[in-house]
């Protein structure tokens, strides 16, 4: 999908590659560890209706990787001058899996730019007892087969032949990505105790066959730190509801988004 | 020339049909039977201690954690135990893995030990440890490079300057560094750096501040001889020339009456110590970060695309991954090999995966008392290395 024109903004030096379309309120979306990918189905289904504000990451995909960049928590701080610097507020926060975990951080701070938050298939808690799954120590080709649930489909990516430049920024992500979630591995043993702070609308979207953050454990995790939120289980559905159940997946944004309006 | 015994300590009781692709991180340890490991670490202390008795300059030990490959996740542990039950051959640890520690200083700690109990027959090797140890011990492979050298300056500097002193790297903060004991050597141990050929180790540990021995390990000769040349060329390019003490070279080695008795006994070891002791997944070994992204794609293309084959004694013998064959034979080969990588020591592996008490200790006798003394004349230490280009 051809999508907008990458659009390239500076933050105190740091330059990343930003995907910007559509008018309404803002909805920023927050990429997990693999990256942004372009400009999928379910962010062009969601520029109808939002401004739809998709970044890459400091570390990932076309973005710089700056020296400071040493933890998740660079991130989050990352984006508090980012959303300063682009004057936004009344923003839709979704965050997908490592972004989930990025996105909540970034609402336990202080939600006055946000006027909902979603989390799909997060990172940032882990459940004691419940073992994550381990993308560290799966191959590229395994990896491709367990984050989907479609069987023909993962076959599909695990075959995929990329291009050079997409290769590199494949490795990149998985450099970065490492880099601010290797130990403790994908989550913040902090964050939990935090999540209270969380009082606007929430939403939290996931697959019941999550490879990493095994259902029905993590997402009722979310569900019960976070006060009044919502959770949907998608079957059939492993690591990204947002393209392996779109229309689910945007009947969820649309539900939480509606009437939340300040 | 020096020479020296290196000790992989390999779980040899292994249930080898259970090893499919991976010995590593996650083998399950119900493989490992202790009354078996109790046999084992006796059995492989006695061949170093023996080692020290046929006249051999030193016995070396590792560091690998959560693997049959080898039982030395802790050596001082074992390097504690030969202090006292050796004499005069220098003990190796060859090394400790710098960045696996919180805390630095209890490798300064351990290391001056066994410094002050052996009258200062240590031999400090530090590592960063194999991509493996990250997963295993949850360091992230992102630091290894930048803790591996704070962790050296602090050690180093623990060793060296008068104490107590504060430390504040990014890593590592400390408000009282004063190491008791001092180490006994002076200024400090040698210090020898193991590596593959990382260009950035060279250029690290060739450095006139520096001027650390440099164990070239596990490499086809080919390569061994590139990378111990690039070495010399560097020391030139720093302003001095690099002896033959600088340079080492780590291998297995087997020796028997001739040629065809030596493939003949080590064949199916040899093959076991590669074929099933090394073996693990490509993502285990290199894990996001451990190298530069550069690196890691020379990497991927040049060690793991090239090779995924079986490898035979032959082919092992061939590229010079081994060494095999009589006195005569492998006396004649390190000698060749001698006068073009300029290396003053070496460091055989004369037990390797599967290879039985027996015939360690005949590979021990025959390559001390038959191979050493045909080489000992060579890589003197007033002479250089190797003329570089």
């Amino acid at each position: 999908m051809a999508g907008p024109t990458p659009q390239k903004i500076n933050v105190n030096g740091c330059e990343v590659e930003v995907l910007r379309q559509g008018s309404g309120a803002p909805l920023l979306f927050l990429h997990g560890a693999g990256g942004l990918r372009g400009w999928a189905p379910f962010l062009e289904k969601l520029s109808t209706k939002f401004d739809v504000i998709a970044p890459s990451h400091p570390g990932f995909g076309r973005s710089d990787t700056p020296e400071w960049l040493d933890h998740l928590s660079d991130l989050v701080f990352f984006y508090c001058d980012f959303l300063e610097q682009l004057g936004l507020t009344n923003i839709h926060l979704i965050g997908h899996s490592m972004g989930g975990w990025l996105s909540a951080e970034l609402a336990v701070m202080g939600t006055n730019r946000f006027q909902t938050l979603t989390v799909v298939s997060a990172a940032g808690l882990r459940v004691v007892g419940v073992p994550m799954g381990d993308i560290f120590m799966w191959s590229a080709e395994e990896k491709a087969r367990k984050m989907v649930f479609d069987k023909a489909e993962g076959e599909r990516r695990a075959n995929e032949k990329l291009s050079q430049e997409e290769a590199d920024i494949a490795l990149k992500n998985t450099f970065t990505s490492s880099k601010l979630c290797w130990s403790p591995r994908f989550h913040n043993p902090e964050l939990e105790k935090r999540l209270h702070r969380i009082k606007i609308p929430t939403m939290i979207m996931w697959g019941q066959h999550d490879p990493v953050f095994p259902a029905p454990e993590y997402p009722n995790a979310w569900h019960t730190a976070i006060k009044g939120s919502e959770l949907r289980l998608f079957s059939n559905c492993a690591h990204s509801p947002q393209s392996e159940k779109l229309d689910d997946f945007i009947a969820g944004i649309y539900s939480i988004t509606e009437g939340s309006e300040r | 020339m020096k020479f020296f015994f290196f000790h992989l300590m390999p779980y040899s009781a292994v249930d080898l049909d259970a090893i499919t692709d991976n010995t590593w991180i996650v083998f399950p340890n119900k493989h490992y039977d202790p009354k078996e490991g109790h046999k084992l670490y006796n059995r492989y202390l006695d061949e170093l201690e023996y080692a020290d008795q046929l006249g051999f300059d030193g016995v070396c030990v590792n560091e690998h954690h959560q693997t049959a490959y080898g039982m030395m996740p802790q050596p001082s542990v074992l390097a504690g135990a030969l202090s006292r039950r050796t004499e005069n051959a220098k003990i190796c640890v060859l090394g400790r893995a710098l960045p696996l520690t919180s805390n630095p200083l209890t490798i300064a700690e351990e290391y001056a030990m066994i410094d002050n109990i052996t009258g200062g027959r240590l031999i400090a090797g530090f590592v960063r440890g194999i991509g493996c140890e990250y997963h295993a011990m949850m360091v992230n492979p992102g630091e290894s490079l930048s803790r591996f050298h704070e962790a050296h300056d602090l050690i180093i500097e623990a060793w060296t300057k008068e104490g107590p002193f504060p430390f504040d790297g990014k890593h590592y903060r400390l408000q009282y560094v004063n190491t008791w004991p001092r180490p006994y050597q002076e200024p400090h141990p040698p210090v020898w750096i193991p590596s593959q050929g990382s260009a950035e180790t060279m250029l690290w540990a060739s450095h006139p501040d520096r001027k650390y021995t440099y164990l070239l390990t596990f490499s086809p000769t080919e390569s061994v001889t590139k990378h111990l040349n690039t070495y010399s060329q560097q020391c030139e390019k720093y302003g001095y020339q690099c002896t033959p003490s600088q340079l080492g070279w780590a291998f297995p080695c087997y020796v028997a009456e001739t040629d065809e008795i030596a493939k003949k006994e080590a064949g199916q070891h040899i093959e076991n110590f590669f074929n099933k002791f090394l073996i693990s997944p490509m993502q285990y070994k290199l894990p996001p970060g451990y190298s530069s992204l550069n690196s890691y794609k020379i990497v991927v293309e040049s060690k793991f695309k090239a090779r995924g084959s079986y490898l035979s004694i032959g082919s092992l013998i061939e590229n010079g991954m081994f060494m095999c064959g009589s006195p005569q034979t492998v006396a004649s080969q390190l000698e060749e090999y001698q006068s073009k990588m300029g290396f003053g020591n070496l460091v055989t592996m004369l037990q390797f995966g599967t290879l039985p008490h027996d015939l360690t200790k005949k590979n021990l006798e025959l390559f001390s008392k038959e191979v050493m003394p045909k080489l000992r004349h060579l890589g003197n230490e007033t002479g250089v290395a190797v003329a570089a280009e």
